[in-house]
């Protein structure tokens, strides 16, 4: 009675919480997509975008029976495999990918399209899980370190030119993996100077931020005892600092397109344009501010009827939520969101195996950088750049890919009891 | 520790986003206002346009109402497009195609669906219009023109174009705009400001009334009737003269400057650029690239002068002092002004200035020229002083009057001839041809115009203009500011009496075109022309110009003629140029054998010759079409 086993160990919290937010994304999904069709649609018009949503729904849930049914050893077997499939697919992309809105990150069959880097990043995160829960491995060692890094920017490498900037950003998030699988903690340090110093740099002229940096360094240097001072070490961090304001000056003016630039400018408040460029986020903050407490209702949105936000049953799905459930629908959603995150971090500290403990704790960081990155565009907070949210998002790639990633680690899940 | 990062920074960029919502959401309610805001539907009230009339205040171009149906894509339901389209008079394909444009340019915003429609159409429509939601119908005012001639002078109104929408913040799609002509240059004060209001709609998209009862909304203010300084009979009276012939006729005020007539040949019915036809009609226009009816050839054409320019000849050389009245040149059949080169000239005898004017002697004016420019050590230095001269009386540069289109016309400087002929000495002998009109020098029929009006005056001109009056405005004072030529006064009376010599002299090239009673002065040319036809310099025939004020004292119009290819200057452009002057002057015409000539007289044959060969390009030396400015 193996499915009995497998019924009675699945996570059953977790799945709750997946089978809700794919629910209320389909909901959002119809109100956003509604307005701007006919009124008495049937729900299952697949011509519709929430008719084709539901079809996607629809077809996660054999995809779901058959990752459980699969042995559970087989995705550690195998996960070089798949990794390898999954490079060959994002690179196949330059040779036989389609081109949609000037984006070479898709194939098509017919009027059916994939995205292959939706499912590349499961691949990753089994990939990394392998090779970090081998013994050899120990992420202090450098050339390993080197290693690591290798299987992160391989698939970076390929999806960066297509352009896909979004789906490269969320590479970023498996250093808080490795972190806590012992990675040195200035690989951390690092990034976030440098970020702090990027935004820095944009603000302010890059002298003023270089100046800063000194004022920083002596400070430090004075605070420090006596025998701890090194003024030569001292010195390249500032060398340091200094070459990488002005480089990031550089490469925002000469490097940067205008349309990076002009994201970064509006979220830094240098430009206001809201009729032109800074139209997406000044819309999707009056269509979200409009909702107040308890929001205008369920297919009440005038903003989402209006067809104001672009792109909003996509990447600004979030909208919908804040126009028409208000500040308790976001709470509740946003809850959710926290609280799955927060399971499978739980749930991933409690495995058996190094593998899938990693493969966990990817899973959850995945999650939440889409989840993070998405909403603080959404917000206004973050420069537009195209990031799903997970199960809520319209797209069939990206449901599926959320879905197997997610599944997989519940399968694992699962499986500890037997691997007794 | 190092477990606890993830879960950490989960927990506080949540309450991060957390905070940022209920700051979008609760604490900060100007993004509920401006979701109201989008809400909101501007509709436009487009204001008369205002009327043109002519210097007696007579009646020219007028308004009538016409219908666009507009359409805003979002908001269509489901139609009977066979019936639309049969109801419109439209294909299929020409719905589809509007539709698709339509929502390219947005689905939200209103675009115009088919522009102009007549009074019967509309009421078809307006009558089934529930049934098409989506669409709606926006009055404008279109042109109503009262006369048939002046389409030149006039220009057209006409949607704006994208760039103009982009570079303009007033104009939004299906706006109209003048173009060319009056139209354009007074486009500002002729279309007065649209009204805006905003309507409330609610979450359904129905207006629910006025937004905030009104506070923003602005009431459209009436455009100005403006007075154009052209004659109504007289602009019409030339362009019945210009019939089957190509040209252009320039006549001006002297003591004022203002434009009494400014007609191009050939040109078309301005009636024919309003209503439906006129994008078909436009387009016939546009491509005829034979007879140019489009092209203003009493501004842009710019032709080389030919013999009037000698009057400007005799006025330096007097102002230079190289010579005085008396100063006598022998002429037989020309002059040899260097070894082996000899100017030719149609007549003989010694000539002073009166009599060389009146006569058109070359060797004359080639002597005078030579002489002004020897009177200096260099060349160079006595060409400037000459073109200086020469440029006072309003040449070789835009003259800033106030029409959109203009060329410059062309006057040589000493730098002309040093980059036309480097490292060679070149003298008053290489440029002689200038003392006649035929050198480097190019002008327009205004400008020529503008010339005579200095001429008449004896020695300054107004700027050229033509408009006369604005409802409730002053016209610009740089209208009434006087422009002196570096000729003295003095100077003009014994070139005034060569002009009037033209008529009165035995011999005289115009003595065929005397009127009676009217005292015209007045200088016939003949301007040489050439095109590059299969790859051979071709002489074509003659241009045929005339210039002439009158009367003598106190003159009351200027004006200048040219007809391309009319032979010489007495024989089409002469009768022309006092047949205008009479109308004007007299309102009737004595010379009925002139006036039932010019009529008859048909060029078509001189333009048809070339139609089937291959015209390579006119040698007309090319200068940068420029505007106005």
């Amino acid at each position: 009675m193996k499915n009995q086993s497998i019924t009675n160990n699945l996570d059953w919290v977790s799945i709750a919480i997946y089978i809700i937010l794919v629910i209320l994304g389909w909901l959002n999904i119809y109100s956003s997509s509604l307005s701007s069709t006919v009124e008495d649609a049937s729900l299952f018009d697949f011509s519709q975008i929430y008719g084709k949503q539901m079809l996607f729904i629809f077809f996660t849930i054999p995809l779901i029976f058959i990752i459980l049914a699969v042995d559970g050893k087989f995705y550690e077997k195998y996960s070089s495999v798949i990794f390898g499939v999954s490079l060959v697919l994002l690179a196949g992309l330059f040779v036989a990918g389609k081109t949609i809105a000037g984006q070479r990150c898709w194939y098509a069959i017919g009027s059916f399209t994939l995205q292959p880097s939706e499912f590349a990043k499961a691949a990753t995160a089994l990939a990394l899980a392998k090779y970090l829960s081998d013994v050899q491995v120990n992420l202090k060692d450098l050339n390993r370190q080197i290693q690591t890094l290798l299987i992160i920017f391989l698939p970076v490498m390929l999806i960066l030119p297509q352009p896909d900037p979004g789906s490269a950003l969320i590479y970023s998030v498996f250093f808080l993996v490795l972190y806590r699988e012992g990675l040195p903690s200035w690989y951390l340090w690092t990034g976030f100077v440098a970020i702090i110093l990027f935004v820095l740099s944009l603000l302010f002229e890059p002298w003023a931020v270089v100046l800063m940096a000194l004022i920083a360094i002596v400070f430090y240097y004075i605070k420090s005892r006596i025998g701890n001072r090194n003024i030569i070490a001292s010195a390249i961090v500032f060398v340091l600092i200094s070459g990488y304001v002005f480089s990031v000056d550089y490469v925002f003016d000469h490097v940067f397109k205008q349309h990076h630039r002009d994201r970064f400018n509006i979220l830094l408040g240098k430009e206001v344009d809201m009729k032109g460029i800074g139209y997406n986020t000044n819309q999707s903050e009056i269509a979200i501010g409009s909702g107040g407490w308890f929001g205008k209702g369920f297919l009440e949105g005038t903003q989402t009827k209006g067809g104001f936000v672009p792109e909003q049953h996509t990447d600004y799905i979030f909208t919908t939520v804040g126009e028409e459930w208000g500040f308790l629908g976001s709470l509740i959603v946003i809850g959710l969101f926290a609280g799955l995150f927060l399971r499978i971090i739980y749930l991933a500290e409690r495995q058996k195996t190094k593998f899938s403990r990693i493969y966990g704790q990817c899973v959850a960081g995945i999650l939440f950088i889409h989840f993070f990155v998405n909403i603080a565009m959404v917000a206004g907070i973050f420069p537009t750049i195209g990031v799903p949210l997970p199960f809520f998002s319209y797209g069939g790639s990206g449901l599926w890919g959320f879905t197997i990633l997610l599944f997989i680690f519940l399968k694992m899940d699962a499986n500890k009891v037997n691997e007794w | 520790m190092r477990k606890a990062l993830l879960p950490l920074i989960i927990i506080i960029t949540t309450s991060l986003l957390l905070i940022r919502i209920f700051y979008l959401q609760v604490i900060n309610d100007s993004f509920k206002l401006q979701s109201e805001n989008n809400a909101i539907k501007i509709k436009y009230d487009y204001p008369e346009r205002g009327y043109i009339y002519d210097r007696f205040g007579k009646l020219l171009v007028a308004n009538q109402p016409s219908f666009d149906i507009m359409v805003i894509p979002r908001d269509i339901k489901k139609i009977d497009t066979a019936e639309f389209c049969m109801l419109l008079n439209i294909t299929k394909f020409y719905f589809d195609e509007r539709m698709t444009k339509a929502k390219v340019y947005s689905p939200r915003l209103p675009s115009v669906f088919l522009p102009q429609l007549n009074k019967l159409e509309y009421a078809a429509f307006q009558e089934k219009i529930r049934k098409f939601e989506g669409f709606y119908i926006q009055k404008r005012s279109l042109r109503d023109y009262q006369v048939s001639a002046g389409a030149n002078v006039f220009g057209f109104i006409t949607q704006a174009s994208e760039r103009e929408i982009a570079k303009n913040s007033y104009y939004n799609s299906g706006d109209l705009i003048g173009k060319q002509g009056v139209e354009e240059s007074y486009e500002k004060i002729l279309r007065g400001v649209k009204g805006v209001k905003y309507i409330q709609k609610d979450k359904y998209n129905r207006e629910i009334g006025s937004y905030k009862e009104g506070k923003y909304d602005t009431i459209a203010v009436q455009g100005d009737d403006i007075n154009l300084s052209i004659s109504a009979d007289l602009q019409k009276y030339g362009e019945e003269l210009m019939i089957n012939k190509r040209g252009g006729i320039v006549a001006i005020e002297p003591s004022s400057g203002e434009i009494l007539a400014l007609v191009t040949a050939p040109s078309y019915d301005p009636a024919i650029l309003v209503g439906r036809q006129r994008s078909k009609n436009y387009t016939r226009l546009y491509n005829d690239s034979i007879s140019k009816p489009l092209y203003d050839r009493g501004l842009l054409a710019e032709y080389p002068p030919g013999s009037p320019f000698k009057i400007l000849t005799g006025l330096i050389g007097l102002q230079e002092k190289v010579i005085n009245e008396q100063t006598t040149f022998m002429c037989n059949h020309g002059f040899s002004y260097a070894r082996g080169r000899f100017m030719k000239c149609h007549g003989s005898g010694p000539h002073q200035l009166h009599n060389g004017i009146a006569l058109s002697c070359n060797s004359y004016f080639g002597n005078v020229y030579m002489k002004i420019i020897n009177k200096y050590v260099r060349p160079e230095s006595a060409v400037n002083i000459w073109s200086n001269h020469v440029k006072s009386f309003g040449l070789g540069q835009f003259m800033g009057y106030d029409l959109p289109t203009g060329k410059r016309g062309k006057v040589p400087t000493g730098n002309t001839y040093n980059r036309m002929y480097p490292g060679w000495h070149w003298d008053s002998k290489t440029i002689v041809s200038n003392s006649i009109g035929q050198g480097e020098v190019l002008m327009t029929p205004i400008q020529l115009a503008n010339m005579m009006a200095a001429v008449a005056n004896r020695g300054y001109y107004y700027t050229p203009h033509i408009i006369k009056k604005i409802k409730g405005e002053q016209i610009d004072p740089k209208f009434r500011e006087k422009h002196k030529t570096t000729v003295d006064r003095k100077y003009f009376d014994p070139v005034v009496e060569g002009l009037f010599g033209v008529f009165n002299y035995p011999g005289g090239t115009g003595n065929a075109l005397q009127v009676k009673g009217i005292d015209i002065c007045g200088k016939t040319g003949t301007a040489e022309n050439f095109a590059k036809i299969n790859g051979k310099r071709t002489k074509l025939q003659d241009h045929s110009i005339f210039v002439a004020f009158a009367p003598k004292d106190r003159p009351k119009i200027a004006i200048a003629v040219l007809v391309e290819n009319g032979y010489y200057g007495a024989r089409n452009a002469g009768p022309i140029a006092v047949l205008m002057i009479e109308k004007y002057l007299k309102g009737k015409i004595s010379r009925t054998d002139l006036e039932k000539r010019m009529f008859e007289v048909s060029l078509q044959g001189e333009y048809n010759k070339y139609i089937k060969t291959k015209i390579d390009s006119l040698l007309i030396p090319k200068t940068e079409e420029s505007t106005e400015n």
